[in-house]
């Protein structure tokens, strides 16, 4: 079986041939600071296999993941300037491979998508092929894998090596962004484990007028919407006002409709996902991807999106639900 | 009501745009310090925190292809596939990117698209490419308003797409907190259905901003032009 672990150490040791190409750079300006960021976050990756599975301490990775903050706050993560091609050579080469470009990236959801529906039925025996709790991130990753030799065959890249050398030059431009997610969801379990979100469900009980159902179902919905800016995730703000407002309130007292309102409850904090940096695997890595100078510029773009669905929201739950 | 402190930490931080790095790290210590955990079950937390989301580094994974099609010229080509189709701006580029997104998500084909296997590679390009057809020159400033608006289609069409499909884990995820909690039997397909009049919503209401983005960016141009014929005449007379 190809387990979801492989897919990690397959991020990891592109992390660690990222470093190690840094390593080798004797123009980049944070040479050592860079390669020792990157190779580090790779070795996490592989050590990580070991804690998830409870036979290592968590508290090595653990200062291993305060080491590596504190390498990207000591600025060391700058990026070097890596040689590509120029403008003009990149013309002249689409000119040259036409729409078969278009090949290799059309491949990843391609592999990935018939691997996805394939998988059921993919089997050695009566063990299935790919990881069957982490069906898409591996089927995703193999996609990835032959989409890269796809790319070399059609190419045929002077250096084979290409494509890793080539990908350095985006994860330069990404930065400590890219670790900003898993640490994200660090603050999230933290969070969840010293009480914020009863504190946060008590504060807003509070405020709530007695009574009103209209009054209730905007508490419900904004709370959501305020609870997943705060903690970057609808998923960790759902149980906590459900079990506030959604269920005590809604459902019991004003006999809602417990699918209309749960539903809609969760999209009302999806309303809130397009607003906050706490969401950075959606908001701010792309910003980063994309080389864009305002960090919040995606923010800025879903903002007028995100609060006149809110509204839309919290009619639809008021008007269909009760 | 202490332990808001962390909550309040993070606030601060983005807003006056600290590291959020640093932001994140400080504000985890100190909620964790509040909620009564000692030194070691710190760092026991953000060692297992990171183990048990490396998932979301996934991305990594695409980079590789994704550069050496770039380093050959992918964006280049996308952009002059879409200077061919007179009839496309950005705005509607966004548009089908946005209904093909939420439509695969809709189906539980959620890994079609993504930032960057799609957005970066190709979407971008098509926009700024249909742009570059209608305008003649793209400056900065509209260029990361067409990268904001490029993520944010991407971010729309799948979170309000992937809730129509059953087996998504936000629908899991409610079904599995309210059977277990509160003993109802809710179906995921009583929720996906219910998810559609969202679904329908949010294409209406981002649809309409992508296609008023082209009107904007046309007032902007008219604009500029008229700016800088306006300073090369100003030129001429000295």
């Amino acid at each position: 079986m190809i387990n979801v672990e492989a897919v990690y150490w397959l991020i990891g040791a592109l992390f660690i041939a990222w470093a190690s190409l840094i390593a080798r750079d004797a123009n980049h300006p944070h040479r050592l600071g860079a390669s020792s960021f990157w190779g580090l976050l790779g070795l996490c990756f592989f050590y990580g296999t070991w804690v998830q599975a409870g036979t290592a301490p968590a508290w090595i990775l653990g200062v291993a993941v305060l080491g590596l903050v504190a390498l990207a706050a000591t600025g060391r993560i700058k990026h070097g300037q890596t040689k590509t091609s120029t403008p003009a050579e990149r013309e002249a080469s689409a000119a040259r491979f036409g729409n078969r470009l278009f090949i290799p990236a059309l491949t990843i959801p391609l592999v990935t998508v018939v691997l996805v529906l394939a998988a059921p039925v993919l089997k050695i025996g009566s063990t299935p092929i790919l990881d069957p709790k982490n069906t898409t991130l591996v089927a995703l990753a193999l996609g990835a894998v032959v989409a890269t030799i796809v790319a070399v065959v059609l190419l045929k890249p002077k250096n084979k090596l290409g494509p890793v050398i080539e990908s350095r030059r985006i994860l330069e431009s990404i930065g400590w962004a890219a670790l900003l997610p898993q640490m994200l969801s660090t603050l999230g379990i933290l969070f969840t484990k010293a009480g914020v979100g009863t504190a946060v469900s008590t504060l807003v009980t509070g405020l709530m007028p007695k009574g009103s159902l209209l009054a209730a179902v905007i508490v419900y919905c904004v709370g959501l919407f305020v609870f997943t800016v705060l903690m970057g995730n609808g998923f960790a703000a759902f149980p906590i006002m459900t079990a506030a407002i959604g269920w005590p309130v809604l459902v019991q007292q004003f006999h809602g409709n417990p699918a209309i309102v749960f539903a809609i409850g969760m999209l009302a904090g999806f309303c809130g996902t397009l607003c906050t940096p706490m969401a950075a695997n959606f908001n701010l890595v792309p910003a980063a991807l994309l080389e864009m100078k305002n960090k919040y510029g995606v923010i800025t773009a879903q903002l007028g999106t995100a609060f006149p669905l809110l509204v839309v929201n919290t009619a639809l739950m008021y008007f269909l639900a009760f | 009501m202490l332990v808001l402190i962390g909550v309040l930490l993070v606030i601060v931080g983005f807003a006056i745009r600290l590291n959020p790095l640093v932001v994140v790290t400080v504000a985890g210590i100190v909620t964790a310090l509040l909620g009564g955990l000692n030194p070691l079950q710190i760092l026991e937390a953000f060692g297992s925190g990171f183990a048990s989301s490396r998932s979301v580094t996934i991305f990594a994974v695409v980079l590789p292809v994704i550069g050496i099609i770039e380093y050959f010229g992918l964006q280049e080509q996308a952009k002059n596939l879409i200077a061919k189709l007179a009839r496309l701006t950005a705005g509607r580029v966004l548009l089908a990117y946005l209904a093909i997104r939420q439509i695969t998500a809709a189906v539980g084909l959620t890994s079609i698209g993504g930032h960057a296997q799609a957005v970066r590679p190709l979407v971008f390009p098509m926009a700024e490419g249909a742009a570059l057809r209608r305008y003649g020159h793209v400056p900065e400033h509209i260029k990361e308003r067409i990268k904001g608006h490029s993520a944010a289609a991407d971010n729309v069409g799948v979170f309000f797409g992937e809730d129509v499909f059953v087996a998504v884990g936000s629908i899991l995820l409610i079904t599995t907190f309210v059977d277990t909690t509160y003993h109802l039997h809710l179906e995921p397909l009583q929720l996906a259905l219910w998810a559609i009049p969202t679904a329908i919503a949010a294409f209406l209401i981002h649809g309409f901003r992508l296609l008023r983005l082209d009107r904007a960016l046309d007032r902007e141009f008219a604009n500029t032009t008229t700016a800088d014929e306006a300073a090369a005449t100003a030129g001429d007379t000295k």
